[in-house]
């Protein structure tokens, strides 16, 4: 095994083995029982709920919890639209930074609102450490607390007996942010300080370079905001250019770390799932079908850039991999499985530069998004989302058996699929129809550096990466043009709450059920016939939707570069 | 009437054919959304065709590929009339038996007879009195109140052979259309007028009144969902390509979005729900609403009961065990004399069980007289012209008869019968006994099989039966069912219904008689027997008109049988798209990028042909699997994994390859003949 390989496998086996405690941690969290933290936690928990006048006994019907997200992600969205706007004149603002525009300012709140973090900004340039720290960072924490809070709920409504309440919102949100994201985040920045992330309030610093000249070096508060932005799956970096920045991301540990960060909810979501509703083969499961698609296209990224751009080959002469984009104290494959990782999980951070990988890899990049962040995804959303896909394939399939379709023992019917077909319409409609929409408004258009097959996977990333509430991007692409940055406003608000909203519809709707007893002609949903049915599905489902795009864009551009032709 | 088809295939064909035409009114056509849809896109290419011919350079491909969307809209309607035309068959029979006829109305149900009114059968309504006399058909649907007769119901059961109806009890019922043979009756009329029962038959059959169930109304939603999900991609496509520098004729994308989108269980999906329905009338079982149905493939629990379904309804005689000292042939040479005169099922199956222990050596003693059961001396048996009395009867009943007392082997083996839930009989000739005779009821052939494939795709059977605990427990045990539930009143039958119901499990039943009634309507499946009462017929969803109650379990199957058949298409036609995909794409997007010629690696001659080919088969596969939506997918019993993993390899996989192979074909013969 080659040691690139090997570093993959710890990689994988560290991910796995830390999701583990961490999943079980958070099963105890959600079902209210006592963890390790709770002695410290639980009175600070406590005197939150008295000052907001929080019931956190009292459990929401789906109603009352949808009402109660999308009233908490408008009051942050207001509130960060109001700081980006009003940064000139507030506090901690070193560099004298002005108000952001206003359509730069809707991106950029309702991106961080929705845990997309798309940065159509450049954040030493365009932000105060006030808008970093009490703008960003806040959501940071409250935008993944929020699709932790959802997964959870919709876990309740699969594995409750019948009551129709699919908890509080308002207690799970704080129980996500004070017993898993801060105390992880408090680690984690500890780490990546020790590895040289930069960690301070003050200004930037002016040095001489070696050629004499003048270097203005930014600086800010970066660990804090990273360990943050990995472990909730926001991904926006503190520095413009995120985890390639050296403060930001300076060492092959800090990466691994950052790397982890980035996987080890989603990955341990799965956990907490099958503890959650009482079987743990069924989070076995959907980690199966997850891991497997995560794997197929890790390898297929690594495979891809280890092997180079035959054209720079017969230029250079020599055999390698495709450097191009990709900082050298991470080489080829540590970016690849940052971009296997981070578009797999909706994080949207990146420590090389997606534009440059070759157009296979875009094509892993692109399909990891478009399916809807499902492979281990956004903290929360990637476990909603799959739930999403399972009673999709529980119904198509589900039939076959002579039953009427049953996810663990509650029937799929009208109501839930009618849900499931609106939460399902989000992806088409934010990445197609909107990038369709894009390219045919010329200014927009004009903002798309590239032409031919890499400008349209350049849309199609942008496109897709709002509604997958991803946010990163492949270079190349004039985020900052209003039309873009209206339309992708509007992807990351449909790729959030038009599959939230539905998807507690669903876990409403089977919350009321009482769950039968499994007997032998109930549809088994564990076990690797249903990995392979889950993993069908989502290719065709989610894959052929986006097909014939696909093959005017990265396909399109590996068959002409097999040619001999370039972008 | 005959439970043949009177309808001749051809004339079925043709009749579907020319429906097939008549259904593309849209009013008919916007009922199913995804053809509906197809309609509209043939419509669309239709005209680019016209207007090719009229102002531009005519091709010869997008006229035919007009022309096979407008196929593929018939094809579909074709499947839906060919079922409907099954059933209308059956229901013009049905119909005629329905027509008017002359009624005796009475003022009060003890009127003196010779009062009666003669009334048009469409003037009587719920509650009227009517007299039915031999010869007379009955007006409408009704309980009988006064008087017995013999009523010939073939019209709707099939079954020639009349049966007994009577005021009170569990056999008041009376079917509108059925013939009085002997004797009268007072009805009292409890259907309006076009509410009967064959009414609501004909409804049924035909088709009419046909109301989706809740699991095709799902998968419609679905359906629909998928077909909104495939316009985004077909019509963003061209956006996409302009700027890829290409341009897509519109009626190429055309031919991708119908071949994309779910046409072929689109096309089917009626026509399964139809032939189900018809499945079950075939069986003579009368389904009130589909509803019914599909909940009969969900099924959990199924309530049996005992006497009729899992055993014959009496006892037979199954060994005799000699007192010691006696011979087997002397027992059975008495206990054959003493069941001579014995009528009863029971005593025929002594005779019967002697006669095969004997081996024709049949006793040859002159009887002087015979001696019939009777209900005070509990014995039956004959005198023999010697003066000896041989006698079997109960076991007091023979200890009184014969002053004598069995001896302790043949005590201990009295009660070992009564304790393993048979019934034992003495023999006795003078003051001897000797020996007994094991009654038991005797498990119906085949019955335990059924059960065994029960238990495998999880549906547990109850057996109800009013015995004691301890027979109950035998015969469960012999019988092979699940669970049992002995002395069961239908007070208890209700709460066990209840009770398995909150553990959100599915029961079905079946039941006949008024007590019944609330436990058939609480089941989530009740199939009440046609020759029991109005009211359990009323409450039941689900009429039996053999009155078998081993019918249940063909209903489950029927049940079952059609959700698989819908499960299975869909699977198939959803995982037709991706050679779809691979047969068109390659074809529009070659003008923009050569090399993407690399996807079409079936080796499809040209883009046109390509096109026209995924069309072809499109339409072709509804044809194709009109069959299977009619007869259903083949189904045996089994657990719902091996199920899935079959069905899985057979529609996923199958659905995956067979379009591969089915477009390359459908190519090479379009370009033999020069199609494209």
């Amino acid at each position: 095994m080659s040691p690139d390989i090997l570093g993959l496998v710890v990689f994988l086996v560290a991910l796995v083995a830390l999701a583990l405690p961490l999943g079980r941690h958070m099963a105890r969290v959600y079902c209210n029982e006592r963890t390790l933290l709770t002695p410290v936690l639980a009175p600070v928990e406590g005197a939150i709920y008295r000052i907001a006048g929080i019931r956190a006994g009292e459990g929401q019907s789906w109603r009352a919890y949808a009402a109660a997200v999308i009233a908490f992600n408008a009051a942050g969205f207001v509130v960060l639209y109001a700081i980006l706007r009003l940064q000139g004149v507030l506090p901690w603002n070193p560099a004298g930074i002005g108000p952001m525009a206003p359509d730069l300012a809707f991106n950029t709140a309702v991106s961080f609102t929705t845990n997309t973090n798309w940065q159509a900004y450049s954040g030493e340039a365009q932000l105060s450490h006030f808008s970093q720290m009490v703008g960003l960072t806040v959501q940071n924490f409250v935008s993944a607390g929020t699709g932790m809070a959802v997964a959870a709920a919709v876990i309740r409504g699969f594995a409750c007996r019948g009551d129709g309440r699919l908890g509080n919102f308002w207690a799970d949100l704080t129980r996500s942010v004070l017993y898993v994201l801060l105390p992880l985040s408090i680690v984690v920045a500890l780490i990546l300080a020790g590895q040289g992330v930069v960690q301070t309030l003050s200004g930037p610093v002016t040095a001489a370079t070696l050629e004499g000249a003048e270097q203005v070096i930014a600086r800010g508060p970066a660990a804090s905001q990273v360990a943050i932005k990995q472990l909730g799956t926001n991904g926006g970096g503190f520095f413009g250019v995120n985890s390639a920045h050296p403060l930001e991301n300076p060492t092959v540990v800090s990466n691994m770390v950052q790397a982890l960060c980035i996987l080890l909810i989603p990955v341990a979501f799965c956990v907490t799932y099958g503890r959650m509703v009482g079987d743990r083969r069924q989070g076995a499961a959907l980690f199966a079908a997850m891991g497997i698609l995560f794997v197929a296209g890790l390898a297929l990224v690594t495979w891809s850039e280890a092997a180079g751009n035959p054209l720079v080959a017969q230029v250079a002469g020599t055999d390698g991999p495709n450097l191009e984009g990709k900082e050298m104290r991470f080489g080829a494959t540590l970016s690849a499985l940052w971009g296997a990782a981070t578009t797999a999980a909706s994080n949207g951070s990146v420590n090389a530069m997606h534009d440059s990988f070759m157009p296979l890899s875009g094509l892993v990049f692109l399909v990891n998004m478009m399916i809807g962040e499902v492979i281990f995804g956004g903290v929360g959303a990637g476990l909603y989302g799959m739930l999403l896909y399972v009673v999709l394939a529980v119904f198509l399939a589900g039939l076959m058996v002579g039953r009427t379709p049953e996810y663990l023992g509650k029937k799929i019917e009208a109501k839930e699929v009618s849900l499931a077909v609106l939460a399902f319409l989000s992806m088409p409609l934010g990445i197609l129809v909107l990038a369709a929409v894009s390219v045919l408004v010329p200014q927009a258009l004009a903002a798309v550096q590239e032409v031919g097959p890499h400008g349209l996977s350049e849309v199609l990333y942008a496109y897709a990466s709002a509604t997958g509430n991803n946010g990163s991007a492949f270079a190349g692409f004039g985020a900052a043009d209003p039309v873009h940055t209206t339309l992708q406003g509007i992807a990351m608000l449909l790729g959030r709450y038009a599959i939230i909203v539905p998807m507690l519809g669903i876990a409403g709707a089977l919350a009321v059920k009482v769950p039968a007893a499994p007997t032998a002609g109930s549809f088994p949903t564990h076990g690797p016939l249903f990995v392979v049915l889950l993993i069908v599905t989502v290719a065709i489902l989610g894959g052929l939707t986006f097909f014939p795009a696909l093959a005017l864009g990265p396909l399109a551009e590996q068959v002409s570069l097999s040619a001999g032709t370039t972008f | 009437m005959s439970r043949t088809d009177t309808a001749a295939p051809r004339g079925l064909y043709a009749t579907a054919a020319r429906q097939s035409v008549a259904k593309l009114s849209p009013r008919l056509l916007v009922r199913n959304p995804v053809i509906f849809v197809t309609a509209i896109v043939a419509a669309m290419t239709t005209i680019l065709a016209l207007r090719d011919l009229v102002a531009g350079p005519a091709g010869a491909v997008i006229p035919q590929i007009a022309a096979w969307l407008w196929v593929t809209v018939l094809f579909a309607n074709f499947a839906e009339a060919l079922a409907e035309g099954r059933g209308k068959a059956r229901a013009d029979t049905l119909r005629a038996t329905g027509r008017e006829t002359r009624a005796r109305r009475l003022a009060a149900a003890d009127a003196d007879h010779a009062g009666a009114e003669t009334v048009s059968s469409t003037e009587l309504r719920a509650g009227q009195f009517v007299l039915v006399s031999a010869g007379d058909v009955i007006p409408a649907d009704g309980e009988a109140v006064a008087g017995v007769a013999s009523v010939n119901e073939s019209a709707i059961t099939g079954e020639s052979a009349p049966v007994i109806r009577e005021a009170g009890g569990d056999r008041s019922s009376v079917t509108g259309g059925t013939t009085v043979v002997s004797d009268w009756l007072v009805v009292r009329v409890t259907a309006e007028p076009g509410k009967s029962f064959i009414d609501r038959m004909v409804a049924l059959v035909e088709g009419a009144e046909r109301q989706k169930t809740p699991n095709e109304i799902a998968l419609s939603i679905l359906l629909t969902g998928l077909t909104l999900i495939f316009l985004f991609v077909v019509v963003t496509l061209e956006p996409f390509a302009r700027y890829s520098g290409t341009s897509i004729p519109a009626a190429f994308l055309a031919a991708l979005f119908v071949t994309l989108i779910p046409t072929t269980i689109g096309g089917l999906l009626s026509a399964i729900g139809i032939a189900g329905m018809d499945r079950l009338v075939k069986a003579n079982v009368i389904a009130k609403s589909g509803r019914a149905v599909e909940a009969a493939g969900d099924v959990d629990v199924l309530l049996l009961d005992k006497t009729g379904t899992i055993t014959f309804g009496n006892r037979m005689a199954d060994a005799v065990l000699p007192a010691p000292g006696v011979s087997e042939a002397r027992l059975a040479q008495a206990a054959w004399l003493a069941s001579q005169a014995d009528d009863t099922p029971e005593g025929k199956s002594i005779v019967a069980l002697s006669a095969r222990l004997l081996g024709g050596d049949l006793p040859h003693a002159a009887i002087a007289r015979h001696v019939a059961f009777s209900a005070q001396t509990r014995l039956s048996g004959v005198d023999l012209d010697g003066g000896a009395q041989v006698r079997k009867g109960a076991a007091d009943a023979i200890m009184g008869h014969t002053g004598t007392e069995p001896g302790a082997i043949l005590a201990a083996n009295v009660e070992n019968i009564a304790r393993a839930g048979g019934t034992p009989l003495l023999v006795s000739q003078g003051t001897e006994i000797l020996g007994v005779i094991h009654l038991k009821d005797i498990i119906k052939p085949g019955v335990r099989e059924r059960f065994a494939q029960l238990r495998a795709m999880g549906v547990r059977t109850v057996m109800i039966t009013g015995d004691n605990p301890l027979t109950a427990a035998a015969i469960a045990a012999e019988a092979g069912v699940d669970d049992f539930m002995a002395e069961a009143t239908p007070e208890a039958k209700l709460e066990r219904i209840r009770a398995e119901q909150q553990e959100g499990r599915l029961v079905a039943m079946c039941g006949d008689g008024s007590k019944d009634a609330p436990a058939l309507a609480q089941a989530d499946v009740g199939v009440a027997m046609n020759s029991g009462t109005q009211a359990a017929k009323e409450a039941g969803n689900l009429i039996d008109l053999d009155s078998d109650p081993t019918k249940l379990i063909e209903i489950v199957m029927v049940g079952k049988q059609l959700l698989i058949s819908r499960g299975a298409l869909t699977t198939f036609s959803i995982a037709n798209d991706a050679a779809k995909y691979f047969a068109i794409l390659p074809a529009l997007f070659l003008g923009a990028y050569p090399g993407l010629a690399a996807l079409n690696f079936m080796g499809l001659s040209s883009p046109e042909s390509a096109i026209l080919s995924a069309v072809i088969f499109n339409a072709l596969v509804i044809v194709a699997l009109i069959p299977l939506a009619l007869r259903g997918v083949r189904y045996a019993p089994a657990s719902a994994s091996a199920l899935l993993r079959n069905n899985l390899l057979v529609y996923g996989l199958g659905g995956l390859v067979a379009p591969f192979l089915g477009i390359k074909a459908i190519d090479m013969i379009v370009v033999a003949l020069n199609l494209a």
